[in-house]
């Protein structure tokens, strides 16, 4: 690949920030992910469709073990916010319905700016309590028209 | 892919010391990728480019394209207002907000300290009513936007914001028993054509409200249940047609949409717009001063709530911003979820979901819509400095929050660690600060 056409693709996959808040350049971008404690295996499905900036929607969680067995009747609070303005979540998003085959409803999401955001699960499931945080960048394209 | 085209970069397609010698000027078109590059350059040891025709990285036209006027979408629907559409409800809503009868001295309307020859707000630190209030008059326009309303977001709708003042002590200092009796006796054609037939109101006393004096509460008190219903009903109504003629109030463009919206299109005559300081300005604004984090999108407001350790009007009582909002909206009857709502419970998902016990909410306030900032001064929620320039040199000097913490960063000479190591302090030269205010003035209306 040359250069020209890797500079829009690493623009893309980082989104463009607004002013000196880009993130950092190693953010682990992955949307599954091992708990703290290694308890649970965590996947963050976010809508299929991006939601406009400020704009309330859904998110699923998946819980797995590390063996791949859908987690079930597990306990998820949702926190986060932006690290690089010091400031939490819009809303405070909830797990409203577990839906079947290990996945979570997460209903009141919402983020008000572009940018870095941290989604931070804690989990109280049958095999103990356990921690996960994901980055997601949020980008101008996603902020609807 | 689509928005190669705006990726690239100039200074490749020209040998090294070319591209030295070259000021390059950059146009494109970052909203449709079609591809069309133009591009000029001057020579820049010869002669300086003109004033504000700069180069923008694809990066910075994407912000600058969220910021446009075009981008803005219709004001979200209210589902816990039914009547908000109607041309009937904008123009009695028009009429109640211009009618100082709905006060207790007859003298203040909406209208007193939201005047429409002065962008809905009256130029005033903290508000003139019948008394005086604490914080500064929001202006209106864009309002329909809000999730929250009032600058600590105390109301959930701006229905239930127009009920607010009504009842305030210091602003129209009345009570809806008075506002019932005036809606049926100064507008019952009009009311009844939107809301349906009047309640009778034979025998209602002149004054009474759960919310008014010892007098206006006993009345209340003694009213019958379904009477107080009935009076609170027609409050609402009065509340939802004013909204309604708030939420067509048009959102006009600035002089900064034009040249947004010049640059977008890869216009050349967008260098004729602003000025070379504006522009200056302007990419501080979307860089190193930080002003779009919170400032952004077309109202140039995330509509959420911050303490940047502004310092109180009274450093005694000291405001308390949003920690001290939250369960008031919950408790208030003319929320969402409330009887004189027309949403379904699972609509008011903002109330459902909504922030109460985060630290960050102790001396919080709504970010405030930046358009046509710099024809209204005083600045923040209690009109606490005058000018702009005194406003961006706050959030240089980031001083530590009276109440609650702040989020802004600052060095302080070292002493104390910044508190959000992620975040940089906003550092500017006093020749920047010039140029930050400059730019402000770019969001006043075009002419």
């Amino acid at each position: 690949m040359n250069r020209l056409s890797a500079f829009p693709l690493a623009l893309a996959a980082l989104a463009l920030l607004p002013g000196c808040a880009s993130p950092p350049n190693d953010l682990d971008l992955a949307l599954t992910r091992p708990g703290v404690e290694r308890r649970y295996v965590v996947t963050l499905q976010p809508p299929a469709r991006p939601a406009a900036i400020n704009q309330l929607h859904a998110w699923q969680v998946q819980l797995r073990t590390s063996a791949g067995t859908p987690v079930t009747e597990a306990r998820i609070r949702v926190d986060g916010g932006m690290p690089q303005h010091g400031h939490g979540l819009p809303t405070r998003p909830q797990v409203t319905r577990e839906l079947p085959e290990g996945r979570y409803l997460v209903e009141g999401m919402k983020f008000s700016m572009t940018g870095w955001w941290e989604i931070k699960l804690a989990i109280d499931g049958p095999s103990g309590a356990d921690q996960v945080t994901f980055n997601i960048v949020v980008a101008e394209s996603a902020a609807g028209r | 892919m689509k928005r190669r085209g705006n990726m690239l970069n100039p200074f490749q397609l020209l040998p090294g010391p070319r591209a030295h010698a070259l000021a390059w000027l950059l146009t494109a078109s970052a909203a449709t990728g079609a591809g069309a590059l133009t591009l000029t350059w001057a020579r820049a040891d010869e002669q300086q480019p003109a004033a504000g025709l700069v180069r923008w990285s694809a990066e910075e036209k994407a912000v600058l394209a969220s910021l446009s006027l075009k981008r803005l979408p219709p004001a979200p629907s209210d589902p816990s207002n039914a009547v908000e559409q109607q041309p009937a409800a904008v123009d009695l809503g028009r009429r109640l907000f211009e009618d100082p009868r709905l006060s207790r001295n007859g003298a203040v309307s909406c209208a007193s300290c939201h005047d429409p020859a002065r962008q809905f707000q009256d130029g005033l630190a903290v508000s003139r009513g019948v008394g005086l209030g604490t914080r500064r008059a929001m202006p209106i326009v864009g309002a329909g936007h809000a999730t929250w309303l009032f600058w600590d977001g105390r109301k959930d709708s701006l229905w239930s914001q127009a009920l607010g003042p009504l009842e305030d002590a210091v602003e129209h200092g009345t009570n809806r028993a008075h506002v019932a009796r005036r809606v049926a006796q100064d507008y019952p054609r009009e009311y009844e054509a939107i809301f349906g037939a009047l309640p009778l109101l034979e025998g209602l006393p002149a004054h009474a409200s759960p919310k008014g004096s010892a007098t206006e509460q006993a009345a209340w008190q003694a009213m019958d249940p379904r009477r107080r219903t009935e009076v609170s009903r027609v409050f609402a109504n009065a509340g939802k047609a004013i909204a309604a003629f708030e939420k067509s109030l048009p959102v006009p463009p600035t002089r900064l949409d034009g040249y947004i919206d010049a640059v977008i299109r890869g216009d050349r005559a967008a260098g004729h717009l602003l000025r070379a300081d504006e522009v200056r300005g302007l990419r501080l604004f979307i860089g190193k001063a930080q002003c779009v984090s919170c400032h952004n999108g077309p109202l140039l407001s995330d509509q959420q709530f911050h303490n940047t350790g502004v310092p109180p009007r009274n450093p005694i009582r000291p405001d308390r911003g949003r920690a001290a909002a939250t369960t008031a909206v919950q408790a208030d009857e003319f929320n969402c979820l409330g009887p004189f709502s027309d949403a379904r419970p699972e609509q008011c998902e903002e109330l459902r979901f909504m922030v109460t016990d985060d630290a960050a909410l102790e001396g919080a306030f709504k970010t405030p819509g930046l358009r046509s900032v710099a024809d209204r001064p005083p600045y923040m929620h209690a009109g606490q400095l005058s000018t702009l320039e005194a406003v961006v040199r706050h959030y240089v000097a980031a001083p530590h929050a009276v109440v609650g913490h702040s989020e802004l960063t600052h060095r302080h000479g070292g002493a104390s660690p910044p508190k959000h190591v992620e975040r940089p302090p906003i550092e500017l030269t006093d020749g920047e600060v010039a140029d930050l205010v400059r730019f402000l003035g770019t969001l006043s209306t075009a002419r």
